[in-house]
């Protein structure tokens, strides 16, 4: 049985207005049904760009984004369902790494308190005494000098920072860490030493990850599967080295061929699928597909009215596209991509503009959608922050 | 001839009762007309002062810069603040990082374009509001008549950086300057912009001095690469020859820690140990030396000048170059030093390197 | 090659690489205090204040004569005119023949006192709606909002009185005495740090800290109390200093408008203000020293919260 399984999970943020009365006038479809399990001792890798919904549906998984619906089943155990207090219990078993080192670090706590917090709160060790020798053993491991102890914070560089982050959770032993975007605020020199340093304690002590990042490469690099996102779903699902060589969801093919490659060679001779158009607004999500107004294969059937279940493909892989089978076998061209040789004479040409312009059409539409959607959304109140990825300013002061 | 050559730029800041801090020193690159050039380094390696001292957007007070940066027959760095902000736009344009707070939030996109047409080009009324529409169109904003009534927060993140590189070309400018210009955007969007980036370059041959920290952006679009490492130009090279042989240990660490897409997995990262305040003043030597697997005492003696180990164009500031048949050294940690890497690396020296392997022992022994 | 090779390389290293150690585990506060000592507006805040604090508690005994104590042959001998500086009245006598050096010091007390409780009745009633109502919001649920929400709505029924009117009704129930002056001082100030607290909380209360702690499992009341509440504290201390500044002038306004303490024996900067209105033509001086006083005492308290704010603003912290 799988350690961590999510079946169908929702989180919808409603949209507010209203001068006096506060009325709800639509949802923010954060995360809008995402089923997958992750193995123990495995690393999942969620990967997506900002506002795809990976931090909302990573916090939803501690339950610190409310879950609108569906389960979240943690070891047999329902979390979703759970009451606050048992909730709190178990996050001794299942922590997180934040992204942003300092912001999630408390600037007027030492570091001995910051990570003695988490052990007082679940009742772990006697005294004082017995949690400081826990602390120390476990700064060690993630290879910080026990002279930290009594430093704050602002006196760490941002390399370190992440590693106080990351014993802050050691030191619960929990079974399960998820990471939100643990290397992105990071150097690039340092980002390798603290991908290194999640690798060894995973060895070492057994756990669990999953890894929120919009950085396919690191995600490749860590994960054993990775997990699609767009638009608050999954759309492709595989074990990490199936993803790169065979990517069979459109989303997932333009992701790739876009992440740059440090090498001349490479980045020379590959085949780019540009995307046209920016991300549709999760409080108004397109029809059908979600991704039909970006996709350079887009058919005229199915693609804009139905829904694509995450049909299974064998070997653990699972797409969420009508026409995956299709693509993969060379069936369908995408637009505007140059014709193989071995083709048989060229496609008429007006049947292509054709296309492109339909294409256009169709997306201006959207856009204007989106536009409306967005005003909708400067309406809203309430923790709808984590819908675009938590990048929204902290509400501003009074007073 | 060189569109614009920056010899031996060095940019200290002051402050009264504080020891100066030098944030770049001895910087020398030219860009050619329709040449990419990199400025590559992470946080604090003086990437970014560089190309706002090129702007003319630092303050006068607290700032000491030297050298020339030559455009065109005029050192940019000597002019004066009003024939500055003549050249700024018409030009010389820049692109910044966060398309959002560059642009003005009150403002609709449109007056904000036709007002650099006013100014700089003179142009008026319906011509102006044509041409920025044509500007909108040409860097990719669909429907640009519309878009041109729209406020900065209605544009998505890389609809406002388009809009801000339309800004840029609006006069034609034969020298942009894009700081980090893809950071805050995703992928996808990066992989447009840098798109339209070529575009420009290619066909209205400007030159363009890209300042990033991403080597992949790097190897895609860069002609020549100038990487750098706590305020100092530690390699220099062609791209493909850079990518190739990382001579630096610098550079040569940064390339072995970055994951790649395309690295079968289960391939181990080398990173480079240390954080970057881990520095050394470059007058005492080498400022990597402290998170250098490769240093030797001779590291320790003096600023290391830039030299060319292996081919013509390719610059290395390093005494001790990683050249093929270099084994990096495992006494810089000092909590772990074993005499088994000081014997590794006395194997592995070719002739360059028992010279400084001599230097070394005198260093000691004196 | 020998292993001392090796160890003159690390020591060289060592040697170049070590710069002063200022991490020496020095909380922020500490570090604000470290640049509170090097600030020339602090300093000249805190000397102000040190002399006036020194004035006000020495004050009744090294005053050379008894504020009560009247000459009025002196007066009178004058032929009505003021007496000026002189020889054992240095600031001269006032309109009654006392002796103005000596009242200056003896008001310089009441007038702190008046400062200083009016301002820590502010803040502490302030304080403890704008911590209950902050806290009460991130500790959520239906009750929360509701807590906050009749909290916030009777604070802005105190702001949405005018100052002066509030003053001045509290004076006709409590009657005219520094009492009633300090209430009326205080009772203004208390929507300011309300708001100030209830509004850092809240901007503390979406910190990414405080979602790690939940992450943690530690209990929401924990969170409030140890995580948000120290972080909030800081705009409410600078706010405090400016606060004494500012309730030392209105407690002068409102003295000058009459509604100050009347009882002679107790002399204080701004009834010693009113009283003076009067001889305004003829001794123009008496009115001086105490707008003086009150305007120097006033500019240090400015200053050294202006200090405090530049020393505590995290966004100058490097």
């Amino acid at each position: 049985m799988s350690l961590l399984e999510l079946k169908g999970v929702k989180v919808h943020f409603p949209v507010k207005k209203g001068i006096f009365f506060d009325r709800v006038v639509g949802h923010v479809y954060a995360v809008d049904g995402i089923s997958l399990s992750v193995e123990a001792g495995q690393t999942y890798g969620l990967v997506g760009e900002s506002g795809c919904g990976k931090t909302t549906l990573g916090r939803a998984v501690l339950r610190l984004n409310d879950i609108t619906e569906g389960e979240v089943v943690f070891d047999g155990t329902d979390l979703a369902s759970l009451p606050e207090e048992e909730m709190r219990r178990q996050r001794q078993r299942l922590q997180m790494v934040f992204q942003d080192p300092l912001g999630s670090l408390n600037p007027r706590q030492n570091i001995e308190s910051i990570l003695s917090e988490g052990m007082a709160a679940h009742g772990i060790g006697a005294n004082q005494d017995e949690r400081r020798e826990k602390i120390k053993e476990i700064l060690a491991k993630v290879g910080l000098p026990t002279n930290a102890l009594a430093r704050y914070p602002h006196e760490f560089s941002g390399g370190q920072r992440q590693r106080i982050g990351i014993a802050r959770a050691l030191v619960l032993e929990p079974d399960v860490i998820i990471c939100d975007e643990p290397v992105s605020a990071l150097d690039v020199s340092i980002q390798a030493q603290v991908l290194n340093l999640l690798e060894e304690i995973q060895d070492s002590m057994g756990l669990t990850y999953v890894v929120i990042a919009h950085d396919l490469a690191v995600v490749r690099h860590i994960s054993d599967v990775i997990g699609v996102m767009y638009l608050g779903s999954l759309v492709e699902e595989a074990p990490s080295d199936l993803l790169y060589a065979e990517p069979k969801h459109p989303y997932t093919k333009a992701l790739m061929s876009a992440v740059p490659v440090p090498d001349p060679e490479v980045e020379d001779n590959r085949e780019r699928i540009l995307l046209t158009g920016d991300l549709p607004s999760p409080a108004n999500p397109p029809s059908g597909c979600r991704f039909h107004t970006r996709c350079p294969w887009k058919q005229d059937t199915l693609c804009a009215t139905d829904r694509p279940e995450l049909k299974d493909l064998g070997d653990g892989h699972r797409v969420a596209c009508h026409y995956a089978t299709e693509i993969a076998e060379g069936r369908l061209r995408r637009s505007g991509e140059s014709v193989p040789a071995t083709l048989p004479g060229p496609p008429s040409l007006t049947h292509e503009m054709h296309e492109m312009h339909e294409r256009e059409e169709q997306e201006e539409q959207e856009e204007r959608a989106v536009d409306t959607a967005q005003k909708v959304q400067k309406g809203q109140k309430g923790p709808g922050s984590g819908a675009s990825g938590g990048d929204e300013p902290a509400p501003a002061r009074e007073g | 001839m060189a569109l614009l050559s920056v010899d031996e730029l060095s940019i200290t800041f002051t402050r009264r009762g504080q020891r100066d801090a030098k944030a770049v020193s001895g910087v020398s690159f030219d860009i050619d007309p329709g040449q990419v050039v990199g400025l590559v380094g992470e946080s604090g390696c003086g990437k970014s002062v560089t190309s706002l001292a090129l702007m003319g957007l630092l303050p006068d007070k607290g700032v000491r810069i030297g050298g020339t940066a030559d455009y065109d027959g005029t050192d940019l760095l000597s002019l004066s603040k009003n024939r500055m902000r003549d050249m700024r736009g018409t030009q010389l344009a820049m692109i910044f990082q966060d398309p959002l707070s560059s642009l003005n939030p009150v403002v609709p996109i449109g007056v904000q374009v036709t007002e650099i047409l006013k100014r700089h080009r003179g142009m008026k009324g319906e011509a102006a509001r044509k041409e920025a529409a044509d500007l909108l169109d040409r860097v990719g904003i669909p429907d640009p008549t519309r878009r041109l009534k729209e406020y900065p927060h209605q544009l998505s993140g890389g609809m406002r950086q388009r809009a801000l590189i339309a800004m840029a070309v609006a006069c034609a400018p034969r020298m942009l300057i894009a700081d980090e210009p893809t950071t805050a955007l995703d992928v996808t969007i990066q992989a447009q912009i840098l798109e339209l980036l070529k575009e420009l370059v290619d066909q209205e041959g400007t030159g363009l001095l890209m300042i990033t920290h991403d080597l992949g952006v790097v190897a895609g679009l860069c002609d020549k690469v100038n990487v750098l490492y706590a305020g100092r130009v530690v390699e220099s090279a062609e791209r493909r020859p850079l990518f190739a042989a990382p001579t630096h240990p610098y550079s040569h660490g940064l390339l072995g820690s970055i994951p790649r897409l395309d690295a079968p997995r289960g391939e181990k990262l080398n990173p480079i140990r240390g954080s970057i305040n881990d520095n050394i003043e470059w007058a005492d030597g080498c400022a990597f030396a402290p998170r250098c697997d490769y240093y030797t005492m001779e590291c320790l003696t003096g600023t290391p000048q830039l030299t060319e180990p292996l081919t013509a164009g390719h610059q290395v500031r390093c005494v001790n170059p990683v050249v093929e048949g270099s084994t990096p050294n495992d006494d810089g940690d000092a909590g772990r030093a074993e005499s088994a890497g000081e014997d590794a690396v006395g194997d592995a020296r070719d002739g360059k390197s028992a010279d400084i392997e001599k230097a070394d022992t005198t260093e000691a022994s004196s | 090659m020998s292993l001392d090779t090796k160890a003159a390389k690390i020591d060289r290293l060592a040697e170049l690489t070590a710069k002063q150690e200022t991490s020496t585990g020095a909380s922020l506060w500490v570090e604000a205090y470290r640049r509170l000592r090097t600030s020339k507006m602090a300093l000249i805040g805190a000397v102000v204040i040190g002399l006036f604090v020194v004035l006000a508690v020495v004050g009744p005994w090294v005053a050379p004569h008894d504020p009560t104590q009247m000459w009025r042959g002196e007066v009178f001998r004058n032929r009505g005119i003021f007496v000026g500086p002189r020889d054992g009245n240095w600031f001269g006598l006032d309109q009654l023949g006392r002796d103005e050096f000596s009242r200056m010091l003896v008001g310089a007390r009441q007038t702190l006192m008046v400062g200083v409780v009016a301002t820590l009745l502010g803040l502490t009633v302030g304080a403890i709606l704008g911590g209950l109502s902050g806290a009460a919001l991130t500790l959520g649920g239906n009750t929360g909002r509701k807590v906050d929400t009749v909290i916030m709505r009777v604070i802005d029924m105190m702001l949405a009185m005018p100052s002066l009117l509030l003053a001045v009704s509290i004076a006709a129930v409590l009657g005219q005495s520094l009492t009633t002056v300090m209430i009326a001082v205080g009772v203004v100030q208390i929507p300011i740090f309300a708001r100030l607290l209830r509004g850092a909380m809240l901007a503390q209360g979406g910190a990414d800290y405080v979602l790690a702690a939940k992450a943690l499992g530690v209990r929401k009341r924990r969170i409030v109390f140890s995580q948000i509440l120290p972080n909030s504290l800081s705009p409410v201390i600078v706010q405090a200093t400016l606060c004494l500044a500012t309730a030392i002038i209105e407690a002068a306004a409102l003295s000058y408008l009459g509604l100050g303490n009347p009882n002679p024996a107790t002399p204080e900067w701004g009834v010693m203000l009113a009283e003076s209105q009067a001889f305004f033509d003829d001794a123009p001086m008496l009115a001086v020293y105490p707008a003086v006083g009150i305007i120097i005492t006033a500019l240090g308290f400015t200053l050294l919260g202006e200090a405090m704010r530049e020393a505590l603003d995290p966004k100058l912290r490097s």
